[in-house]
Formats: structure tokens, C-alpha cells, sequence
């Protein structure tokens, strides 16, 4: 499965996200392969679900799911919402 | 490692008088100038990046993160962590309002990407944020780590 982690810019945060769903990923047996972008470098990005926290979410357009996340410190919030994408 | 970096002069507690988030990210970011870690020029990046971008930075409930893109005007890698006495409204939806703010700066070379790890782990621990909103000194905040 491939992920996109999109933070404000390019500091981290989307790569601390990203890191934490392929932690989830391994502990489900799913390998995620992704990238973390900013807000200005997310388009035509080939993904199959988009994670983002929930103000940068808003402000992103795209064709395949994205997935808000409130509080990127809850990863059992995180693993519950990206739980069902996992198991396609 | 994180001790390393949240020295005592990037630290305050119940910081009293801040009432606006552009006011909470300046004085966020005056600790780490007057450490002589950023530049003046970064707190208006990271006020300019809270006005085009919105509160996305309130990441947690309760707690901001105040950063913008790294650049020549971060020296070296920093955070500075401060506690408002009056919790402040950022606008974030979800996570308002803000009590814990840790400012961060990081160089072109993501030498910050590591700190950001640990303060990630850091917070995620379990009973971390309640500990960290009761502390009285900065030395109960090192016993933490």
C-alpha cells in the first residue's frame, strides 16, 4: 500500500506521521511504502490514501481518500482510522 | 537528548500576558533568539506561516508546535518549550485551546528531524502531557526525560 503524508511544510511532521503508519503497517503484517510532502508538493503524487492532520487535510484536493488526523500523538486513533485501508 | 536542547533558558513556565497564538509564537521564538539560536527573521517566517497556513501546528490536543521551513536562519537546531499560564485559542478545530508550545528550529540539513522524533516519543508517552502541565520547576521538567 502507498502512502502519502502531507504536513504545512516541509519540517518533519509528515515524516513522524509517515513513520508511525508503517509502524502500524508491520504490526498488521501490511508493508506501507510512502513519502512525506508538503502542502505544496502533494499533487500528482501516485498514492492510494492520503494522511494528513486535520487543518492541512482541509486544504487538500485529491481523488484518493484523506485521512484527517486530530492528534498525531494518538497512534491507536491513527491505527483505528487507517485500520480498514490496511486490510484492503 | 532532549535535555540537550530544552536548557533551562529555552524553558518558562506559566508564562502570564500572552493572549493572541501570534503573540504565543513570538515569545516562543524570543527564547531561542535571545539564545542566540534563530534569527529575528524566523519568528516572522513562522508568523507569516500561521497566517497563510492556519493552526495546522496545534497538533495535539493542547499543545503547538510553531516551526517553519528550515533555512539559513536557524544556527543550530533548537526547542524551546513554554506553558501558558491562561490557556490561548488558535483556531485549530479539534485541539484548542493551547497550553504547552514547543517552538522549533531545524537547518537544510534535517539535523532536526531526529529531535522532532524524540519530542514526538517524548509526548507520546503515557501520563507525559498531564506531568508536563503540572511541574512546578524546571528541575521536575528534567527528571521527566
Amino acid at each position: 500500500m502507498r502512502v502519502l503524508t502531507v504536513c504545512g511544510m516541509g519540517f518533519g511532521t509528515s515524516l513522524m506521521m509517515l513513520m508511525t503508519v508503517q509502524e502500524i503497517g508491520r504490526k498488521h503484517g501490511v508493508k506501507v511504502e510512502g513519502e512525506a510532502v508538503d502542502l505544496g508538493s502533494y499533487k500528482g503524487k501516485p498514492c492510494d490514501i492520503i494522511i494528513a492532520s486535520s487543518e492541512i487535510a482541509k486544504q487538500i484536493m485529491a481523488e484518493v481518500p484523506v485521512l484527517a488526523v486530530t492528534n498525531i500523538l494518538d497512534k491507536a486513533d491513527i491505527e483505528q482510522m487507517i485500520l480498514p485501508y490496511l486490510k484492503q | 537528548m532532549l535535555g540537550d536542547y530544552l536548557t533551562r533558558e529555552v524553558v518558562q513556565l506559566d508564562v502570564e500576558d500572552l493572549k493572541t497564538p501570534e503573540e504565543v509564537i513570538r515569545y516562543g521564538g524570543q527564547l531561542l533568539m535571545e539564545t542566540g539560536k534563530i534569527t529575528q527573521g524566523y519568528i516572522e517566517k513562522m508568523i507569516e506561516s500561521f497566517s497563510a497556513i492556519g493552526p495546522y501546528i496545534v497538533m495535539a490536543p493542547g499543545i503547538a508546535l510553531p516551526h517553519a521551513r528550515p533555512s539559513g536562519d536557524v544556527l543550530t537546531p533548537c526547542i524551546s518549550m513554554i506553558r501558558l499560564k491562561v490557556p490561548v485559542c488558535f483556531g485549530h478545530f479539534d485541539n484548542d485551546p493551547v497550553q504547552l508550545v514547543f517552538t522549533l528550529g531545524g537547518k537544510e540539513d534535517n539535523s532536526h528531524i531526529a529531535i522532532l522524533q524524540e519530542l514526538g516519543s517524548f509526548l507520546e508517552k503515557e501520563g507525559i502531557v498531564s506531568k508536563l502541565l503540572k511541574i512546578r520547576s524546571y528541575e521536575e521538567l528534567i527528571l521527566l526525560f
